[in-house]
């Protein structure tokens, strides 16, 4: 990059520039899509920035208004941050391109979905780049409030349901979360991550606290058994919502949950494994789930279920092999992330063609819509960790670290649970070859929209190749 | 990476890009998707001609990257790849003229052409496969890419073979996945090396022992070894091209391929003797041979027939690998080329008998030698070659298997031998005589007229073709240039001189 471009604040404009162009979405309803497409482009831009100026000059920090911590507010990036930036900005470029052309036959919620997700993605990148807890907790309630809004924005009975009770386990998690931070502040006098990591010193001042956020957060994210909310929000959304949701918003607290752990690094046995065991119930709950769903998009939501008890096999995993351990785990998010967007986009093209998606009635939609149907293809690839993919690469990561300590409970479930990824997924394909016997109705489908999934879907499997070049962005950030 | 680095990758490009076009054209585009085809198809014929002039004068051919912590994504050209590369690309332009044919009219081409190149592209790079991680990669994506011609057709009927097919091979390659990573785990290095990387690292045997089976199991299920072998027959769904390429390139062949390489470059061979596994091996190969020849008997639709003659033939090469003698190895590699094009010589025929009269039945091939007496005599050819009978290609394979294993002490294996024979002339012998000497029927099932030919030229060029080579390379067989020759070349880096 020359010079000047080097030197710009990067970070602050990942989040003032979705933030700026929410208020103007919001300001101008009658252009919100135009608005919303170009903050999205350059708010991807300036996440590019970031991943470039973190990946050759190392860690940044930027202190907002020039106070510093712990007066005033941090912006840091390192490795993991970016690496959660980079993932926002594809999938987030990817689903602003694919709902510009989805909404366009649905005008009233055009104004209202710009500003909400745009607002969304700042909290986002907020988040990933927060430096203090208190930081990350208002980040948090943002996610979680636009996140809702956007959730309720079908308007259908179900979905409002959905988004009823996703509000409550939202404001639980923080509520949670925020009752933690209230701990540690007054344990430690202050909020600063860096400091809180240097001053903690263990024992149950640091176990109440840590203990209360985790657990908020693992509400948040929809680990099992506290999943219960997450097919309904996910699954009754409209496509591009919930590929936002699926994609990025639960990575999000898993995100401050892995921050939380590598600046605190808890001892014991005990955490670890109750949480590699929530994992595998979750993969396998989740994917049985999955299969006996009838609807797609349902499916496509268990699904996610499933997918996010994989990143928490990494915890019993970290103790001999931290650097295998986190950085597959992390690798899954990165490629869960691309892959479930991919999906959930693909499965809003098919109810959009079709106007249903019963996964039996599903009528060769391999004729209809090939474009679409190799997304879902390439992204369940992905999903189940078959190669090549970036799904592939965490997965193998965190086999090697389970064989690498004889852990064969964690390989088993590891690869247990990739067939019955596979199972579901193939399930799909299987109905999407075969004529049903009943009539359904047929509707145009835009090529943008089928691009877009298929683009998103291919990303994932890209991943499986670049792993040599993402992973070393982790060195010094995992314990 | 180096300027010989990107022979390799031109190789798999010159199906892939082909085939990623292809899926993008309209249906109407024949000419535009015939050049695509037959222009790839000769292309990499081209490259690989190059490539083997290069090693043939110790050019090493390597395209390398990183591709997980620790380990490569390898494409090499070795001795033993270039074999199956070979098989690969001269069996695809068959196959590739062929389908044009069969498929004229069809539905849905565009999609057809375009996974069919990627199924070649995945073998392709299975065969040049220079490490473990890279072959289960590409063992798995020829999963992925021979599913969608497998339910081509798109009936209930296709369906749920494809569901059989893919519970198979996704099990499959879930075994190979299993192997890798536990033999990752002990060893640390995965790359394919002559005469094997296990041997003088200190690892528990009886460990080795349950690695080798679950990969030799994994790779066992697109092999068709029995009992795995349940989805072939039923794979029988799908369109003639595809069950061709299925049965003689592309899926059994991989498995087959995978055995090869576990057996010599994984484990070595002599290493894999020393530490039992080879005998076992050999005995799940025969019995494989002889069920399959046992079950082929009974089978009325001809390409079921066929299916189950594969499942037998295809275990030569696992049986000639695990007697573990020099001698008997060259039979069993030099099988993986022979079956190849005695076998899709069958495929093509039996297509044609379908295509122009709408013959699937063996009961139904009365007299069909004087009304197609072309590919009745190819037909005629190749399964006289399965059985065995000089000169065909098939008596080279299975004299070398039994010289082999009387070299060693294993006469048993000559008995296997001489009744899987008997088995093949009692389930081929019947329809040669049907065909040539009973009656032809009034009226054809489906006939269709193609004037004073028996058939399009495109439906009986390339089993002509296939099957002179295979008769070509029994009568000379000790010419060089041919795959005997070229298979005792490499038989001799496997074993310890």
């Amino acid at each position: 990059m020359p010079e000047p471009l080097a030197s710009m604040p990067w970070m602050l404009w990942t989040i003032a520039l979705p933030l700026a162009g929410a208020l103007l979405a919001f300001l101008l309803p009658r252009r919100a899509a135009l608005v919303g497409l170009a903050t999205a482009l350059l708010t991807a831009a300036s996440a590019c920035a970031v991943l470039l100026q973190v990946a050759f000059g190392g860690p940044r920090v930027y202190p907002l208004g020039g106070w510093g911590a712990p007066l005033g507010i941090d912006l840091r990036a390192d490795g993991l941050s970016v690496l959660m930036l980079a993932m926002t900005a594809v999938v987030g470029v990817a689903v602003s391109i694919y709902a510009r052309v989805y909404l366009v036959t649905s005008p009233e919620k055009v104004r209202r979905f710009w500003p909400l997700w745009l607002f969304l993605w700042a909290a986002l990148n907020g988040l990933f780049q927060a430096g203090d807890v208190f930081n990350l907790y208002v980040n948090l309630e943002l996610l979680g409030l636009s996140a809702v809004a956007l959730v309720a924005l079908t308007g259908s009975g179900p979905a409002l349901w959905g988004a009823m009770r996703y509000l409550l386990v939202s404001l639980l998690g923080s509520l949670a979360y925020l009752v933690g931070v209230a701990l540690l502040y007054h344990a430690y006098g202050t909020l600063d991550l860096a400091l809180l990591g240097e001053r903690a010193d263990g024992g149950l001042l640091l176990a109440v606290p840590l203990g209360a956020m985790i657990a908020g957060l693992l509400l948040k994210t929809g680990l099992f058994p506290f999943h219960v909310w997450l097919p309904p929000a996910h699954g009754s959304a409209r496509a591009p919502v919930s590929a936002l949701l699926s994609g990025l918003v639960v990575k999000a607290s898993f995100y401050l949950v892995l921050r939380l752990w590598f600046t605190f690094t808890p001892e014991g046995e005990g955490l670890p494994i109750l949480l590699g065991s929530l994992g595998a119930a979750a993969v396998f709950w989740g994917s049985v789930q999955a299969l006996r769903q009838k609807r797609l998009k349902l499916l496509v939501a268990y699904s996610t279920v499933a997918q996010l008890g994989y990143l928490f096999i990494a915890f019993p995993l970290a103790g001999l092999e931290p650097a295998l351990a986190w950085g597959g785990s992390i690798y899954l998010a990165l490629s869960h992330a691309l892959a479930k967007g991919a999906m959930f986009l693909a499965a809003g093209s098919i109810m959009t063609q079709g106007g249903h998606d019963e996964i039996d009635e599903l009528d060769r939609v391999v004729d209809r819509m090939p474009l679409t149907l190799a997304a879902f293809a390439l992204a369940g690839i992905s999903l189940a960790g078959l190669p090549p993919s970036g799904g592939f690469v965490g997965k193998w990561m965190l086999l090697q670290a389970a064989m690498a300590q004889g852990a064969w409970f964690w390989a088993v479930v590891i690869i247990g649970g990739g067939i019955l990824t596979a199972t579901y997924v193939f399930r799909v394909l299987g109905f999407a070859f075969t004529k049903s016997p009943h009539e359904h109705e047929q509707h145009d489908v835009p090529p943008t929209m089928e691009w877009t999934a298929l683009l998103l879907a291919l990303g994932a499997v890209a991943l499986g190749f670049v792993a040599p070049w993402a992973l070393p962005l982790l060195d010094g950030v995992l314990p | 990476v180096n300027a010989n680095a990107w022979l390799p990758l031109l190789v798999l490009a010159s199906s892939f890009v082909p085939g990623m076009i292809i899926f993008m054209l309209p249906e109407k585009a024949v000419a535009l998707r015939t050049t695509l085809n037959l222009g790839g198809a000769v292309l990499k014929i081209i490259f690989l001609v190059l490539m083997m002039i290069g090693v043939s004068h110790g050019v090493e051919y390597e395209f390398r990257v990183p591709l997980v912590p620790g380990i490569d994504f390898v494409l090499h050209a070795d001795a033993l790849s270039l074999m199956f590369v070979n098989l690969s690309a001269v069996l695809w332009l068959a196959t590739t003229i062929y389908a044009i044919g069969y498929l004229e009219d069809s539905p849905n081409r565009s999609r057809f052409f375009g996974y069919f190149s990627l199924c070649v592209t995945t073998t392709v790079g299975l065969a040049m496969a220079g490490n473990l991680l890279t072959f289960l990669v590409f063992y798995e994506a020829l999963t992925l890419t021979t599913y969608p011609l497998v339910v081509h057709r798109g009936t209930e009927v296709a369906r749920k073979a494809g569901r059989s097919y893919l519970a198979y091979t996704i099990g499959g390659g879930v075994l190979v996945l299993a192997g890798t990573i536990w033999l990752y785990s002990l060893t640390g290095t995965l790359e394919f090396v002559d005469r094997g990387f296990i041997a003088g690292l200190d690892i528990d045997p009886g460990v080795l022992r349950v690695i080798f089976t679950l990969l030799i199991l994994g790779v066992g299920v697109k092999a068709a070894l029995v009992p795995l072998h349940g989805w072939l027959p039923q794979a029988m769904v799908a369109p003639a091209p595809v069950s061709a390429l299925l049965h003689a390139v592309a899926v059994v062949k991989a498995g087959a391929f995978g055995v090869v390489r576990i057996v010599y470059d994984v484990f070595g061979i002599e290493f894999a003797a020393s530490l039992g596994v080879t005998l076992p091996l050999a005995l799940l190969a025969s019995v494989t041979i002889i069920y399959g020849s046992a079950r082929a008997l009974f089978q009325d639709d001809l390409k079921r027939r066929l299916a189950f003659s594969t499942v037998s033939q295809v275990s030569y090469i696992t049986l000639g690998i695990a007697v573990a003698g020099p001698i008997a190895s060259i039979g069993g590699l030099v099988h993986l080329v022979h079956q190849g094009f005695m076998k899709i010589t069958l495929f093509f025929c039996a297509g044609n008998f379908a295509e122009t009269l709408g013959v699937h039945k063996v009961s139904e091939l009365s007299g069909i030698g004087r009304r197609m007496p072309w590919t009745t005599a190819a037909f005629t050819l190749a399964a006289l070659g399965m059985i065995g009978v000089p000169p065909m290609v098939g008596f080279i394979s299975k004299w070398y298997i039994g010289l082999g294993a009387l070299e060693v002490g294993q006469d048993w294996v000559v008995l296997v031998l001489a009744g899987s024979s008997l088995l093949n002339a009692a389930y081929f012998l019947p329809i040669l005589r049907k065909a040539w000497f009973d009656p032809p029927p009034d009226e054809w099932p489906h006939e269709r007229s193609y004037g004073r030919k028996e058939t399009a030229w495109m439906l009986l060029l390339p089993p002509l073709a296939t099957v002179t080579a295979a008769l070509a390379w029994g009568l000379f067989a000790s010419m060089p240039g041919t795959p005997l020759d070229w298979v005792q070349f490499i038989a001799a880096r496997k074993y310890a001189p």
